[in-house]
């Protein structure tokens, strides 16, 4: 499943998208993340599914726009840390 | 308050050909929105009962009396019913659910069968937020997204504008149609800023029905920026507040290139009919 | 020599006169309302009349803000981003950031000694990092939005507001009204909430002291308090932050006539 966490409002669009096929709940982006935007655990959207999953914490799921603002990839900035943190590349970004 | 406008009648069904006594499973579905609770009743996969009602101040109450609505008349103890899923807005504040499962998988599979196997993409357009979700033919979500931060593509946005201009809410999309020629969109997407900007085309002369015609399509156009996010698979089908007006819908489905699906039963009981069949799902697997 | 410089904002028109680049002489604002150009005509007789001039005694007439490629007299126009600049270098030479929050937009901008703007973002196009949502906020707590800063600075507690939509927030507002919330708690948390909006974009953009607030939003002392919290530093407010970005379209219009 593709996850899509995040919000479009009138100054653009912000989104971090799970690709839960991929994840594995490693739990490595948990780590990685500076602002505590991820974390692992049940994936609500798939009641189904035994294994644990990335998420965006639903306390930043209104403001990753703020949360995720001092790693966007601009002047010079190197990836995310999430996303380059992930062995499974499941992490994208909409920015 | 505003959502008033949004009324429609609440009311209750039992299947003339399903009988509970012959079912060895019942299962019960309860979606508590923002707006507007459903209770849908179960028996063996099939559609027994349903109830549909407006949410009250407090979501335990309006799930205990939709529940005893769904019941009514029909001789089944609530103490037969197997397992229960709560879904929506209020789906943790449901007393007598043994879960509680997102609307996004409950909207998927509830849509699934309500819509048939074919059903790819479904929108659910509610007071306050907004989902789009793509699905497998099981039902299961493949893709999702949902827009609860921004007032821009819900129900309030629209409300909002009906507020300007003092339209009723339910004529909103059959008057935006009564323009010799489309306006172009609305050009802010925040509400606030599309207020302002609603204020001084009005005060340029521009009759209610072509700033109604401007917002709906500028919300038909926000609406489509959100699917394309996903991709939009046929066929296409619309739940929640919004699907009931035609300004917006009709230019959607322009924009898209697709017409809506319309299906058996009312929209409206989508998310409690993916409850309930989780629910039963659940059981089967012996998970609960 | 006089100069003049017309900030057309998205709420009102703010028109500053000055003299040889050096001397402010008059300052006046009018909301912008429906008529544009009888606004403008209205803000610069008022100034005029306040500094005894007559409108042949300005050389030259730069515009800035939102409305600022089609502002009434205006010779040519500077962004507000470069004429906040200017105009804060001016009022403080140590300026080195800017934050401009202004009713419809909310900006950073690092800067020169000499004014010239290094770097800079800009929270546009959602309500939610503006002006306009400190207006929508007072008004579901019905207190003019003059008193929403004082009345923040009443407040002992810090409640969490969930809602970032200014539409989402008007209601979460009146839901906290009707639960009895005290009005300076809820005052407090409109303060903290688009602060930290402003914060997190000053972030992106880094910052330099001395940090100078602008724009109408600066008037608000809550707000100024919060900003000052949440980036650990001392932060100067002008006298009339709000004049600032016309402030400094009349220090353009200096510049480009040479007496600067």
């Amino acid at each position: 499943m593709r996850a899509n966490y995040g919000y479009k409002d009138g100054s653009g669009d912000y989104f971090i998208e799970v690709d839960t096929d991929r994840c594995d709940g490693c739990g490595k982006c948990v780590e990685a993340c500076p602002a505590g935007v991820m974390e692992v655990g049940e994936d609500e959207n798939d009641p189904l599914r035994d294994t644990p999953v990335a998420k965006v914490a639903s306390s930043h799921r209104k403001k990753i726009k703020y949360s995720c603002a001092p790693c966007k990839p601009v002047s010079g900035r190197k990836t995310e840390p999430c996303r380059a943190a992930c062995p499974k590349n499941a992490l994208a970004h909409s920015w | 308050m505003a959502e008033e406008y949004w009324r429609w009648k609440e009311y209750r069904w039992t299947s003339p050909e399903v009988d509970w006594r012959d079912a060895k499973l019942i299962t019960c579905g309860v979606d508590v929105g923002s707006v507007s609770t459903q209770v849908v009743i179960m028996a063996d996969g099939k559609l027994y009962a349903y109830s549909n009602m407006r949410t009250g101040s407090s979501s335990p109450e309006s799930a205990e009396k939709g529940l005893k609505w769904a019941l009514e008349g029909t001789g089944l103890p609530r103490e037969r019913i197997n397992y229960t899923v709560g879904t929506g807005y209020g789906r943790v504040n449901v007393p007598f659910a043994n879960r509680a499962i997102t609307e996004i998988a409950c909207h998927a599979r509830g849509a699934n069968f309500m819509y048939g196997p074919t059903v790819r993409t479904v929108l659910d357009m509610g007071g306050q937020d907004c989902k789009a979700i793509r699905c497998d033919e099981k039902g299961k979500v493949i893709s999702f997204l949902m827009n609860d931060k921004c007032a821009a593509g819900t129900g309030r946005g629209m409300e909002v504008f009906a507020d300007l201009l003092q339209v009723p809410i339910e004529k909103v999309g059959e008057l935006s149609f009564e323009v010799e020629q489309e306006p172009p969109p609305v050009s802010s997407t925040c509400v606030v800023f599309a207020k302002s900007e609603a204020s001084s085309l009005l005060r340029a002369g521009w009759p209610k029905n072509k700033v109604l015609a401007a917002y709906c399509s500028a919300m038909a156009h926000r609406i489509f920026t959100l699917l394309e996010r996903i991709g939009v698979e046929k066929d296409f089908a619309i739940t929640g507040g919004i699907a009931k007006n035609i300004g917006v819908v009709r230019r959607l489905e322009k924009e898209l290139g697709l017409t809506v699906a319309k299906p058996k039963e009312d929209p409206q009981i989508a998310g409690a009919v993916g409850a309930a069949l989780f629910a039963k799902t659940i059981v089967e697997k012996g998970k609960a | 020599m006089i100069t003049a410089g017309i900030d057309m904002g998205a709420k009102n028109i703010k028109v500053v006169l000055l003299e040889d680049g050096k001397r402010i002489l008059a300052k006046s604002q009018l909301p912008v309302g429906t008529d544009t150009k009888a606004a403008t005509e209205r803000a610069f007789a008022e100034a005029l009349g306040k500094a005894g001039l007559k409108m042949d005694d300005v050389r030259h007439i730069t515009s800035t803000g939102t409305g600022r490629t089609t502002a009434p007299y205006a010779k040519d126009n500077v962004t507000e981003v470069s004429a906040g600049a200017k105009g804060a270098v001016f009022l403080h030479p140590g300026t080195r950031t800017v934050i401009d929050v202004g009713a419809e937009e909310g900006k950073c901008l690092r800067c020169d000694a000499a004014g010239k703007v290094i770097d800079f973002a800009v929270n546009e196009k959602c309500a939610a990092g503006a002006g306009s949502f400190m207006e929508a906020m007072a008004r579901a707590l019905e207190v003019p939005l003059e008193e929403l800063g004082p009345l923040a600075l009443k407040s002992t507690k810090t409640i969490p507001m969930n809602a970032q939509c200014a539409v989402f927030a008007e209601s979460e507002v009146v839901t906290l009204v009707h639960q009895k919330t005290a009005k300076e708690d809820i005052a407090r948390a409109v303060n903290d909430a688009i602060a930290d909006r402003i914060t997190s974009m000053v972030r992106k953009v880094g910052f330099d002291p001395d940090v100078v607030l602008i724009g109408g939003v600066a008037r608000n002392k809550a707000f100024v308090e919060a900003i000052k919290r949440n980036l650990q530093i001392q932060v100067m407010v002008p006298e009339d932050p709000e004049y600032v970005g016309a402030l400094g379209a009349a220090l353009a219009a200096a510049e480009l006539e040479g007496v600067r």
